[in-house]
């Protein structure tokens, strides 16, 4: 019935072509479904992937840690802590917790992105585990929180930072900070589900970041400041997450701190993992 | 409706579905039912719910009224099921455009539960059997439209579906990528798959589907085999292009001797006129010539999806195209 068009393939060929279709269409027996854990790495590389093939994408999240080092480190420095060598020491655990908490907002960003794009759909549509698409792309995210830490560390080292704790208390602090990091994606990808617009979930997330990293001790000793502030700096986790850092590369890190970070992101991950879950799956 | 016990489960059953967003009820009320292993057709124009229709249907949004059943197993209550039975190629690319065309089917296969040689070894055959090969290791964004839908269905058989959602697989696409994915659909149903195709060609439907409905404002405004509907809507139509377009009233006068409600068309050397068969539009196009009107060429039409729409929602096309007619010819005494 159909006017099959004229093409340049000869009989044969078409018969052959026809042949493979056929066969690749046969039904195949379904597999067991892919285990919670499978699916959640499978997303994960999915988002290795897309670094492979767009590296650039990095650049954001190196560039700007850079520039707050040298920029804390050379302009304010000097009139904060009195010499540049002894700020460097107090400033980069810090540095290294705020640049990696900023990254986090462009996990939500991300996740945004995608469902402006069909392929969502098809993820939605899977027998999968409910939460592998968002927790395989936060453990793809986590390299970028890796490639945040280490450009920070790296680069004060060069500049003269000479932890007391050596390489272990470097990745240990590391570590710490990107389990935090792990839970406050939460926030910035249920934001990314509320939100209409990539720029919408940038915007409202760094008006977030922003006060959230300032008012903490990650810059300036809290008891410089007016006692309002010095009140939420205290309280504010990130403070906390400042100080085990310092703590565990410059030594004399307090379990308190450790149990303040962890209980947080615990909190966080209570809260907001489940509600982004709901939240993408229903989302139309 | 519902199944009697004994008898195998429809691949489809939905009764009354209703979806709105805010003021608008994108779906609102749609019955249907699909027969395991055919290929059925939604046919509709922009906005006309087919598109929300799926994806209720494919577990993405939940209905506010109404129930749906997938090879008996409900939508809502049973979505994990039903998930795990369907598959979707959506109206936007569902694939993932930042990722090369392998791996997208490796991704798929993995997520499936296939194992990651299997799921390789299934990336490399669909590539193949779907002529895209070659282009396995680009970025899709790359990808040419035909490219990109027939990568975009071989994500949707990486595992065989027992139902495949197809969202307009060929709005877009030239004439020889849209007749692969015909060649596709054909195939997939010869295997036993059951297809629900969203189209807005009546032809397209019309070649692939046993059954259609035919939506509009997200109500089934009509359902039926193709020949049923075509039936119903009337006939198809003869274009007719003259040499000489003062010999236009001439050309009239013949066809509405052999042919019904001819129309004139707003190129002063065209018309065209109802025509149920090839025979009969030889015939007219004979009876031409004969009465010594010369033919610069002619074209035997299905009826459109507008011919389709204005006979089912009422509006009878040929007094449409009876007051155009009046309208050209007043234009052109003017
Ligand atoms: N997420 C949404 N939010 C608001 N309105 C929506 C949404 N999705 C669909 N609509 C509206 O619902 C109606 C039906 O849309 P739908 O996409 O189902 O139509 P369609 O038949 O698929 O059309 P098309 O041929 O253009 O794809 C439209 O009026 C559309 O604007
Ligand atoms: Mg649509």
């Amino acid at each position: 019935m159909s006017a099959t068009p004229a093409t340049t393939h000869t009989a044969a060929a078409r018969a052959a072509e026809e042949a493979a279709l056929r066969k690749a269409l046969a039904a195949t027996p379904r597999p067991p479904r892919a285990s919670a854990l499978s699916s959640a790495l499978t997303f994960g590389w999915r988002g290795m992937l897309k670094v492979k093939h767009v590296p650039e994408q990095l650049l954001d999240v190196t560039i700007t840690p850079v520039m707050f080092v040298l920029m804390f480190t050379y302009l304010f420095g000097g009139a904060i802590a009195g010499s540049t060598a002894e700020y460097l020491d107090y400033i980069l655990p810090g540095i290294l917790v705020m640049s990696v908490l900023f990254t986090t907002v462009y996990s939500g960003v991300a996740l945004n992105t995608d469902l402006t794009k069909g392929v969502v759909d098809r993820f939605r549509s899977l027998p999968t585990w409910r939460p592998a698409p968002l927790v395989g792309a936060l453990l793809g995210d986590s390299v970028r929180y890796l490639v945040a830490g280490t450009v920070i560390v790296a680069l004060g080292v060069v500049l003269g930072f000479r932890p007391d704790e050596g390489v272990p208390g470097v990745l240990a602090a590391l570590g710490l900070t990107i389990v935090f990091a792990f839970a406050l994606s939460w926030v910035f990808t249920t934001i990314g589900l509320l939100m209409r617009s990539p720029s919408a979930v940038m915007n409202a997330g760094f008006m977030g970041i922003f006060p959230l990293t300032f008012l903490s001790n990650v810059f300036v000793d809290p008891e410089t400041l007016p006692s309002v502030l010095e009140a939420f700096v205290n309280v504010n986790p990130i403070s906390f997450l400042a100080d085990a850092s310092r703590g565990l590369m410059q030594g004399g890190v307090e379990r308190t701190d450790i149990a303040v970070v962890l209980g947080t992101a615990a909190v966080l991950t209570a809260v907001f993992a489940p509600l982004t879950t709901h939240l993408y799956r229903t989302r139309s | 409706m519902g199944s009697t016990s004994g008898q195998p489960p429809l691949a489809i059953e939905a009764t009354g579905l209703v979806k709105s967003f805010g003021e608008t009820r994108a779906v609102d009320g749609v019955d249907l039912s699909v027969r395991d292993g055919s290929v059925y057709g939604v046919l509709g124009p922009n906005g006309a719910g087919k598109t929300t229709t799926v994806r209720m249907l494919a577990t993405l949004l939940h209905p506010d009224a109404g129930s749906a059943r997938i090879l008996g197993h409900d939508v809502v209550r049973e979505a994990d099921t039903v998930r795990g039975l369907v598959s979707l190629t959506g109206q936007l690319a569902s694939v993932d455009e930042d990722l090369t065309g392998r791996e997208n089917l490796i991704l798929l296969g993995r997520l499936l539960g296939l194992r990651r040689a299997a799921a390789r070894a299934r990336a490399a055959e669909l590539l193949e059997a779907f002529g895209i090969a070659e282009a396995g290791g680009r970025l899709v964004k790359h990808y040419s439209g035909g490219m990109r839908r027939r990568l975009d269905i071989a994500a949707s058989i990486v595992v065989t579906p027992r139902l495949m959602f197809l969202d307009e697989p060929t709005t877009g696409l030239d004439p020889r990528s849209r007749n692969q994915v015909w060649d596709i659909i054909r195939a997939l149903q010869a295997e036993g798959t059951t297809v629900l195709l969203c189209t807005q060609y009546l032809e397209e439907a019309d070649q692939l589907a046993e059954g259609i409905a035919v939506i509009d404002h997200g109500k089934v405004i009509a359902e039926g085999t193709p020949a049923q509907l075509k039936a119903s809507v009337g006939t198809g139509s003869l274009h007719v292009r003259l040499l000489d377009p003062d010999q236009r009233p001439n050309a009239e006068r013949v066809l509405t001797r052999t042919l019904d409600s001819v129309h004139l068309e707003s190129d002063p050397s065209a018309l065209s006129a109802s025509c149920a068969d090839a025979d009969r539009a030889a015939e007219a196009v004979a009876e031409l010539a004969r009465n010594g009107v010369a033919v610069a060429g002619f074209s035997l039409g299905q009826p459109s999806l507008d011919e389709v729409f204005l006979a089912l929602t009422g509006h009878p096309a040929e007094e449409e195209q009876a007051e155009e007619a009046l309208a050209a010819t007043d234009g052109r005494a003017a």
